[in-house]
């Protein structure tokens, strides 16, 4: 049922009621990884490569064995040898070879930070202990950081079975490029030659990290029988059961996942790293074992993102219509194959209407973290390239940045670089509401005599659906358990009850929603694509309507007349008409009282694989004030547009597109890894790794567009991806705008910004 | 008959530069079958790590997604997310 055509007064889908998980996170009482304990539980902890590039000549775990209070000592040695073998499973394509061996190395060390032991002890003390008592000798190997020193012909090769996928010949020497990835449509070449006005730009970014606030912890026991329990902070339960499983050779079943309350994941908690190593652990030393990584774990040996170099050229008329666009994308993979650069390739131009494009990607291993997805893996850094050459193309053609966007914009019909065709999507309207936003039609002040400027960008993101499962039940007093397979991050359980409460026609606070162990509900991919309110609200909606048939029949046996004679309108069943009898209507509670007695319990569980997730897109304006003398830039004013189809909670969906601006500034502003010579982190910690901070920012002001998305029933799209996308690109366009420098490399902290000053300086005075 | 159309380097690595393919099937299933007939290795490529547009609607592991007279196949990496 397509409620947004039918249903036009929702009563709870669009309010903004308390979250469920409110209290418990207010007050403390909501159990994370970290919180969690059990009887009789040991510590595990992780011994880490020092070195960027190395070969495990061996390891001699015998004095760590022996020593007091020591439970189990584990390497490579005690996991299956697990072969290449890629699946897409989950988040994406996942080489569970890979995956076994960033978990816990064999045979070499990639990264400084790669696991290639692990202990469990009665305490974290003698767990400190025992891990100085492992003695690994390695050969120290030369290493390489950077992506494009990583392509060079002479650069340190990580895996000799490495070849470059997609390309002609088929190479017979192995490389750190893993593969290239090309798209195109029309002739890009013959249209730049056409072309009145080319741009061009080189633009580079660093790594940055997810930095959830919660670092990765677990507590596992393995019973005599095989049995185990997972109790784990994730964005899968489902992902953390089905990867232990294959990394440790167990069957699935003798796995349950249970998920704990998650502190931040935004993609990063897509995959295992503690998990495994507490199973093993577990298993040798018959204990129930803890595991929580530090804050420097978490940067040293936790998936960042791409740091990336990417090359862009547009080329337009004097009317304003790009008749040409150009990409070449290379991203850092860290140390396995896998990067988002295939998604970077597809989203860049994806806002706009090109005729001519062309678009290259390569995968590049380097001696780094293996990546993990970030908020639209790919698509912000190819966005800041995209969106900073826009910005020159609109200066060099004096028009308008939004109206040169609404002059190219994507709209119905049309045809992408990458193939599909765009439909019931809301760009325009998009562009359009920030056009006529109170921050874009107010003028931009000096203050103080500094340098300010204002700038716009935009986003786009696919949105994805997929598997997942949702159970309603309604308890005997008529109130309602609402169980999903999602990990709740962003207020999910909220939206999954409100959804529910509409269907059944309750109020919301008779709802309560939970989150299912693996157990408990059918599988459910991981939270992640901005898929759980578009995919997981599907099967509860879905659930919901069966409950709700399921009600009417049970009105019907107790009134004695047909299921089809009964309506169900407001919580409440009636009689159809006046043929089907006078009968005074039946609450819900009315019915659940007789459930035992017209048939038992009242549920029902959907599980499905959504399709037809609708795009997202967003237009970020952004003022800022930048201090030529010290070159720091101060946010001073932060509008984010977005079509979100429809808000099924407003305050969560503004809290999106708060938090991935947020994090987008950031990733424009100050966050980057920093590596020594020898290819170590120098700043894995919240001090020198800088993330922006409620003082550094100013009230992000969300604007929601609502081009409801036909294919789900509230017309719901996914938005938590599609806001870390444009903030790099409207930041770098203000900056632009205040201090006439363009800025390409990312972050745009205050040292660049004050060394791009003084050589445009010494340009000026030359 | 529905059209399969390649943007990216399956075309290259599978049908040897044909870059739009009619085809018979009327599912995404059959489509599936129908490409490794004629380009082995495609099909389980399609099945394994890629998606389809078909009409501008992005599926993603959907063996009974239609196909209808006409329809235009767009075969796209799968998309995940974070």
């Amino acid at each position: 049922m397509n409620y947004i055509v039918s249903k036009p007064e929702l009563k709870v889908v669009g309010t903004r009621p308390v979250r469920p998980d409110g209290v418990d996170k207010v007050t403390g009482r909501a159990t994370f990884g970290a919180d969690m304990v059990l009887p009789g539980m040991v510590w595990g902890k992780v011994k880490r490569s020092p070195h960027a590039h190395a070969r495990i000549v061996s390891i001699d775990t015998s004095k760590a064995l022996k020593l007091p209070g020591v439970k189990a000592v584990i390497t490579a040695e005690d996991f299956p040898n697990i072969a290449s073998e890629e699946a897409f499973v989950g988040e994406g394509p996942m080489n569970f070879r890979d995956l076994s061996r960033n978990c816990i190395a064999r045979d070499k060390a990639l990264y400084e930070g790669h696991a290639v032991a692990a202990v469990a002890a009665i305490s974290q003390a003698v767990a400190d202990q025992a891990l100085d008592l492992i003695d690994v000798t390695y050969e120290v190997l030369p290493h390489v950081i950077d992506v494009e020193d990583a392509m060079r012909p002479d650069a340190p090769i990580l895996h000799d079975d490495l070849f470059t996928a997609n390309v002609e010949p088929k190479p017979t020497k192995p490389s750190n490029v893993s593969k290239r990835v090309y798209f195109a449509k029309g002739d890009a070449a013959r249209a730049f030659a056409s072309a009145d006005v080319v741009v061009e730009g080189r633009y580079t970014t660093a790594p940055v990290h997810q930095a959830y606030l919660e670092p990765h912890a677990c507590v596992v026991q393995v019973a005599s029988d095989g049995q185990a329990i997972v109790y784990s902070s994730s964005q899968g339960q489902f992902m953390v059961r089905a990867y232990c499983a294959k990394l440790l050779g167990w069957d699935i079943a003798n796995i349950r996942a249970v998920p704990l309350e998650i502190g931040g994941g935004f993609g990063g908690k897509t995959l295992v790293y503690l998990e495994p190593l507490a199973l093993a652990l577990a298993q040798r030393s018959g204990r129930p074992v803890k595991m929580q990584m530090t804050r420097e774990e978490v940067f040293r040996a936790s998936g960042p993102t791409s740091g990336t170099v990417i090359e862009v050229k547009i080329g337009a008329r004097r009317d304003g219509t790009i008749v040409a666009a150009r990409e070449v994308l290379k991203y850092q993979a860290g140390a396995f194959p896998g990067s988002p650069v295939q998604p970077g390739c597809m989203c860049g131009f994806a806002m706009y209407d090109i005729a001519n494009v062309e678009v290259i990607g390569y995968d590049v291993v380097s001696n780094r973290p293996k990546v993990a997805a970030y908020r639209a893996p790919g698509a912000p850094m190819s966005s800041y390239a995209v969106e900073s050459a826009l910005d020159d193309l609109a200066r060099k053609l004096r028009i308008d940045p939004i109206v040169l966007r609404e002059q190219n914009g994507a709209r119905e019909g049309t045809k992408t670089h990458y193939g599909p065709t765009h439909h019931n999507i809301g760009f325009l309207q998009t562009l359009e509401a920030a056009k006529q936003s109170e921050h874009w039609k107010t003028p931009l002040k000096a203050r103080n005599g500094g340098a300010v400027g204002r700038g716009i960008a935009c986003g786009f993101w696919f949105n994805i659906g997929g598997e997942s499962s949702g159970a309603v039940h309604v308890n005997e007093d008529g109130s309602v358990s609402v169980v999903s397979g999602s990990p709740d991050i962003g207020g999910s359980r909220a939206s999954m009850a409100m959804m529910a409460a509409e269907v059944l026609g309750v109020p919301v606070d008779k709802v309560r929603p939970i989150v299912g162990d693996t157990s408990s509900i059918g599988f459910t991919h991981v939270t992640g694509g901005s898929r759980v309110t578009f995919a997981t609200g599907m099967a509860v909606t879905q659930a919901s309507e069966g409950v709700v048939e399921q009600l009417k029949n049970r009105a019907a046996q107790i009134w004695e007349i047909p299921p089809e004679a009964v309506d169900w309108r407001d919580g409440k069943a009636y009689p159809a008409g006046s043929n089907a009898g006078a009968f005074e209507p039946l609450d819900l509670a009315e019915i659940a009282l007789r459930a035992g007695k017209t048939g038992g319990p009242i549920s029902s569980e959907v599980s499905l694989n959504a399709q037809g997730a609708g795009p997202g897109f967003g237009a970020h304006i952004c003022d800022v004030e930048v201090d030529r003398e010290t070159g720091q830039v101060t946010i001073l004013r932060y509008t984010a547009v977005q079509d979100v189809g429809k808000a099924i909670h407003p305050s969560y969906v503004e809290g999106q597109i708060q938090g991935g601006a947020a994090q987008g500034i950031g990733w424009a502003l100050n966050e980057e890894y920093i590596y020594n010579a020898k290819g170590q982190m120098e700043n894995p910690g919240f001090l020198d790794y800088r993330c922006p901070v409620a003082s550094d920012l100013p009230l992000i002001e969300a604007i929601m567009v609502e081009v409801p998305n036909p294919r789900h029933p509230f017309g719901a799209r996914g938005v938590g991806e599609v806001p870390i996308v444009p903030p790099m690109g409207a930041v770098g366009n203000a900056i632009r705008d205040a201090i006439g420098i363009r800025m390409t490399d990312l972050p745009m902290s205050p040292p660049k910004v004050r060394a791009a000053v003084d050589a445009d300086n010494g340009q000026k005075a030359a | 008959m529905p059209r399969v159309i390649f943007s990216g380097t399956a075309a290259n690595r599978f049908t040897g530069g044909r870059t739009e393919i009619d085809v018979a099937a009327t599912t995404f299933r059959r489509l599936v079958k129908e490409l490794d007939e004629r380009f082995p290795g495609l099909g389980s490529q399609v099945e394994e790590g890629m998606a389809v547009a078909i009409d501008g609607v992005i599926y993603q592991d959907a063996y009974g997604a239609p196909l209808s007279e006409g329809a235009e196949i767009y075969l796209i990496p799968k998309i995940a997310g974070g």
